[in-house]
Order: C-alpha cells, then structure tokens, then sequence
C-alpha cells in the first residue's frame, strides 16, 4: 500500500465510471488488487477504516450488492449502518432531499446509495459533503459493477484490454450494468457490442461506442467474453416482449453459441441470473465462468472504492 | 373633465412617437404631441413601446393549487410580464367545467387586478377533463370561456375529440389541443433520443405529439373546422403543420420560448427545472420550430406558465413535476429573436399580440384612435439577472434561473391606468 499513500483520490464521490480517467480506473483496479489478497488470508480483517462509518441506503432491494459493500466495509474495520427501504421512511413518503439531510446529521464518511430513480447518486453528491458512491441508480448507471466486471476480465486479460472484443447480451434499454461497462471497457480499450431485440435497445444506442446486433449468432462471432444481463420479468408484461420462451430461444446464450465465440471465451452475469431465461445453466457452471469470480472481486473492488473514498481528506494514509 | 395621458419619445417600429390617451383610449399616435394643462406626462426616452401582450397559454392553478400560483400572482407576474391578457387553462382542482368555476376565476381576477391584465379563462373540453363525456361548453361559452382545452390531461381517443371539435365550434370556441398520444407519452420525464438513452430516463419519442398534430389536422380539414395546436415542440409537428397550412386546413399553432432557445441537453444532469411537457427536443428541433416561428408556420408565442412550489421540483427528475414558469422572462427571453435577425420588431408584436387577439377573436390595441390604451413601456437594453427574487410569479421553475436577460419591462399601461 506504499505507493497508495502518495495518492490523494481526486473524487470526492463515485457516481459514474465516466468520471474516471484510465490511470484513476487503474489506480483503484490496482488497489483493489491489494485487497483481494488480504481477502485470501486466514484472517480477512485489516483496521485500515477503523473510526470510519459507511451508511448503506438501499432504496431498491438488493442483497448481493448490500452485503458486499457491507463485508468489504466491515473487512476494513469501517462500522456500516444499513438503511434500507422497508426500513427507512422512504416508505413513509419523506423525500429523498429530507433523508439526505438526515444522513448527512449522521455525519458519515461514505453513503453507499442504491435507488430506483436515475440521478439519485447526483442528487445526494450534490447536496452532502460526505462521499457518495453509487451502487446502481434507475437505468444509468452502476459504475461499481463495472469495475469489478473490468477487476474480474483483468485476471484473464491483464491490465491493457486492447484487441479484445466483449458482448453485452440482453436487456440493454433499462440497464445501468450495461451502460457502466459500455464506458469503462471502452476505456481500458476493449471492443464493446451489444445485442438485444429491438424493443430492449435504448434510443441513440447507434451513436454509442459499441456494435449493435439483433442476432445473438451474428453478435457472437468471435468475441472474448459475453457478458449477459438479468432479463427482469416484467419488461413481458409491459409490452417489450411476447412470453419469455420465446426470449429464450432466441437470446439465452447456450453451449451452441458460444462454439462461436473465441476460444476459451468468458462468461459472465452480474446476477441474480435466470437459468435457462438469458443464460443456459450448463454455461453459468462452466468452467470459462466468471460469475463468482465476480461476486470475490466485488468485495475486493467495493473495499478500494470504500478506502479510497474514505482517506482522500486523510491525505491517502491509513 | 377628461383624463390625459402622454408617453413622450416611445421607440414604436423604429420611430419616435408620442401616445396621447384620452380616457382610457388612444387618442394619438404620432411626433411631438401638445401638452395640454392638466395632461400627466411621462418621458419614454430609450424605451420601446409594446401593445400589451397576449399569453394564451397559462395555468394560474387556482381553484385548488393556490400554494404554487394564484390568480393575484398570477396577474401581478403577467402585468409585470408585458401582458395584458391571459387565458388560464382548465386543469384546476375543481376543474373549469362549469360555469360557477369560470366566473369565481372572473370575480377574483375583477376584484384582484380591476384595471386588467384581463382573465380569459379555458373551459374543459371533457368533464373533469377525463375524455368520457363533453363538458356543457354552452354554459362555459357564456360564462367567458375564450376556448376550450384539455390541456394537461389530453384527449386520447379521436372519436372524443372529433366531438369535442364540432361541439365546441357550434358556440363559437375554438379548441387547443395538447397534442400528446397518452400511450406513448406514459411515464416519460424527458424527450426520447440521445441523451435519454445515455442518461437512463424513459424518454417521450416526438411522435407522441406529432401524430396527434396529424390527427387533429386530419380531422380540421375533414370537419372545416378550425383547431389551435398548443406548445408545439419538434421538426415532425411543423412539417406537419406546414403542409396542412399549404392545403388550406384551419389550423393554427403556437409554441413556447424554451422550445425556441434551448434543448434537451439541459436535462443532462437529471434537471428537474428543465422538465416540462412535452419536453425539450434536440438542437436540430429547436432549429426547426425558429424556421417555422420565423415563416409563420407557427403562429403565435405562449409561455404555458406552469409555475410549481420549490419543493416540488426538489426531488429526482422521475419524480419532479412537468412545467416552467414561464411569465416573467418571456418577452426578455424572445426578444433576442428580434437581436438575433430571425424575426422583425413588427413580427415579435403579431405574434404576442396582434395574432393572438385574431385567433381567438380578443380586444386588442392596435395604437388607433379609439382603441384601450392596452401598452408597456420595454427598455431592450437593461441587463437584468433571473432570481427568483426578481420573478414576481409564485414559481420559480425554471431553466433560464440565473440567466443574464437582455431587455426589460419598465411600465404597464391599461385602459390608461398604470398597473407596473
């Protein structure tokens, strides 16, 4: 953690990986790095936020990427607090703006925020001094997937994705995953296409830096790794899709379709995934799969952003 | 004995003019004017002079929402404004849908701002607006109602609104419509293209209000009755309107100065004072709707005044309501059409005034003997900041807040009585 020291974070919040430069992406995926060692070891916990209080908002449900911040914070000694919607008086109608303010009389170090509305993260970063990391706001953005994605493909690919090509397979139009990785691969330089039908790509999707595809045979050519979404069950019912069997058949990514892939290509979900709906069971268990891959580098990369965010006033020391 | 009033050295269409009014009326327009004993005088050296202006677009919120406007404020915000005339859609709480509601609205409009600006309230085209069963637009007509709209909830189905066009024609009420297809305008907080794909909100495609325009022509030249189509806001809808023009069909249209001036890269950072409905488009509509201001295609100038209370717009773009407020920088905001060269001073005069008063058959001052002395006095050249200090509107929403204005309402004149 030597050279950490010398670093002072220039962010005070995380709302989005197009904030980051590629040297601060690599800088965090290279702390990262240093923790996901300490998470290998008998003994997982280091003091390194001790005094440190990390409040949880999870406005939306979520249990993977709650209780991964929640281990990462608690690896670091940091006490975390969650507040969550049933929890919370979000539920009693009190307005994001009154429970920031009451977040912030709380005077924590970092709030992690995970809510339904696109721009949450912004309305909190720009109304509190504390950091505010985003764990996934509406459909914009979830920059740390992305950066665990990106932490999960550099134990393949090494630090320089150049030459590599990723699909993004699946519900494009309503996914922040899919948006953040879009940004951040393209940064470490890998080559982005997106499939999906018609109905689940969103507008301007052409002026994106990806390839965009119908055809899940077309889109899977060669690729390095796909990476498929969470397809959310009720998108049927609003219209953009017949039954999801249909779905299935045509955008499920099975054993088939990755023979056209490159050799040894990734396979990777953000979960919680539907087997047999957007992904074959046999290929979530493969041996190419990086799915828990991606839940270990989660904690890894969410105890970087975590002490990354927390130190940066401390001068970058522990 | 007889009241007179002279402005001396107003800047009327290039020219230095005195305005004598005599009772409450012009009495003349022209160089140097004799000052008789008695007469009040004031000097407009510098500034122009502008009849007063018609905003047919506005919601004064009351009955019902008076903690975001009033019909006092609202008033106050059009005289200081440079209007003198307003009308006030249907979407209160009760909903103007019967007569009693339209002459409470009058009575609090005589009683509040007796010299005017005047009230020309909007009477519901469907019973609490809900586009089931046609509003009793003959009660509304003789109450006062100017038009009729469903504006904020708009007529879906075609069969209603044809209805609701030949009812409304049979008292002499033309019908502005909203256009807006409710299916494709479900859940949408921002205008369907680049930027809302980018950002993550479910966007409004311009085809929500461009088919409805289609629709509402189609039905205009079949019926041969006119329709006015309110806050038009893209490249699809002017075309539209364009050709329909061309062939004859009674169509009007209006639209509004932010559709003119900026676009929906205002809503990049999830900017609830910049939401309004239908939303701001992108540069290459903007473009557009100044072509169609500029060749008449678009008709008239409106602010859809939709103030709201600052707690309202304090919250997530999904979750803040749709509208700006938009009276007290309209007139500061398109006069820079006129320093841009895209419209003439006589043209920026027809359509906040002169267009207005014709489409929807209003009083008007046409600076003629015998005409109200409906006027304010307007000094282009006064830099002024846009706080919410200096709007006189109970809303402050809206995206220009902090906007260095070039040009300013100095003095309003009604009847010959000063009201700013």
């Amino acid at each position: 953690m030597q050279e950490n020291q010398r670093f002072t974070w220039p962010h005070k919040d995380l709302l989005d990986v197009s904030q980051l430069t590629v040297e601060e992406a690599n800088h965090l995926l290279d702390t990262a790095e240093q923790f996901h060692e300490i998470n290998q070891r008998p003994v997982k916990k280091v003091p390194t936020l001790k005094g440190k209080s990390v409040v949880l908002f999870f406005a939306e449900a979520s249990t993977r990427t709650k209780t991964s911040f929640d281990v990462a914070g608690k690896r670091l000694s940091a006490d975390t607090f969650a507040l969550t919607k049933s929890g919370s008086s979000l539920t009693k109608g009190e307005s994001l703006k009154d429970t920031a303010l009451t977040l912030q009389a709380m005077n924590p170090d970092v709030i992690v925020i995970r809510h339904w509305s696109s721009g949450a993260a912004q309305y909190l970063a720009e109304r509190l001094d504390c950091a505010i990391v985003n764990a996934g706001d509406g459909w914009h953005a979830h920059p740390t997937q992305a950066l665990l994605d990106a932490f999960s493909l550099r134990q393949h690919w090494g630090r320089d994705f150049s030459g590599k090509t990723l699909l993004i397979l699946g519900d494009i139009l309503h996914s922040r995953v899919a948006r953040s990785n879009v940004i951040l691969l393209n940064k470490l330089g890998a080559k982005v296409r997106v499939c999906a039908p018609r109905t689940l790509l969103p507008a301007g999707v052409n002026d994106w830096p990806v390839t965009v595809y119908t055809n899940l045979n077309e889109a899977v050519q060669g690729v390095d790794a796909v990476m498929c979404l969470r397809l959310q069950l009720e998108r049927q019912q609003a219209g953009l899709l017949p039954d999801l069997s249909e779905y299935a058949t045509t955008y499920c990514l099975t054993a088939r379709h990755l023979a056209m892939a490159a050799p040894g290509a990734l396979v990777m979900h953000p979960g919680p995934m539907n087997r047999g709906l957007e992904i074959a069971s046999d290929i979530a268990d493969c041996a190419e799969s990086l799915v828990l891959t991606q839940v270990a580098s989660g904690v890894a990369v969410r105890m970087a952003i975590l002490f990354l965010h927390a130190t940066r006033k401390d001068g970058g020391s522990k | 004995m007889s009241s007179i009033l002279i402005i001396q050295n107003a800047q009327y269409l290039g020219e230095t003019v005195d305005i004598v009014v005599r009772d409450g009326k012009i009495e003349s327009v022209g160089p140097k004017a004799d000052i008789p004993d008695g007469a009040e005088v004031f000097d407009a050296a510098g500034l122009k002079v502008f009849p007063s202006f018609i905003d047919c677009h506005v919601h004064l919120r009351e009955p019902g929402f008076e903690y975001k406007e009033d019909i006092n404020s609202g008033l106050r915000c059009a005289a200081h404004g440079g209007f003198g005339a307003v009308m006030a859609m249907a979407n209160t709480r009760p909903v103007n849908d019967t007569a009693s509601i339209t002459r409470t609205m009058l009575a609090k409009a005589k009683a509040t701002w007796p010299h005017g600006p005047r009230l020309y309230p909007v009477g519901a085209a469907t019973v609490g607006l809900d586009g089931k069963e046609l509003a009793p637009m003959a009660e509304l007509a003789a109450a006062g109602c100017a038009a009729i709209s469903n504006d904020g909830k708009p007529v879906g189905g075609a069969e209603m609104f044809r209805r609701c066009m030949e009812y409304a024609h049979t008292y002499g009420l033309i019908v502005i419509d909203h256009c807006e297809d409710p299916t494709l305008a479900k859940d949408t907080h921002m205008n369907e293209g680049a930027t809302s794909g980018r950002i993550g909100v479910k966007g409004q495609s311009v085809v929500a209000e461009s088919m409805q325009a289609a629709r509402d022509i189609l039905l205009s030249e079949y019926l041969d009755i006119p329709v006015h189509l309110a806050h038009i806001s893209c490249k699809q809808s002017v075309e539209l309107i364009r050709w329909a023009k061309e062939r004859g069909v009674r169509v009007t249209a209006e639209t509004c100065p932010h559709y003119l001036l900026i676009d929906d890269s205002e809503l990049e950072n999830y900017s609830t004072m910049a939401k309004v409905n239908p939303p701001l488009r992108t540069p290459a509509d903007v473009q557009a709707m100044r072509e169609a201001l500029k060749d008449g295609t678009i008709d008239i100038l409106v602010t859809d005044h939709a103030p709201h209370a600052e707690h309202e717009k304090e919250c997530t773009l999904d979750e803040a309501p749709n509208g700006i407020s938009g009276m007290d920088s309209a007139v500061a905001l398109t006069w820079t059409l006129v320093t841009d060269g895209l419209i003439s001073e006589a043209d920026f005069i027809k359509r906040w005034c002169h267009e207005p008063a014709r489409i929807f058959n209003l009083p008007i001052n046409g600076f003629a003997k015998g005409d109200p002395a409906d006027f304010f006095l307007f000094d282009p050249e006064e830099h002024w900041v846009l706080t919410p200090e200096a709007m006189q509107s109970k809303g402050k929403n809206t995206p220009f807040l902090g906007r260095m204005l070039k040009g300013r309402v100095k003095a309003h004149w009604m009847g010959g009585v000063k009201i700013v």
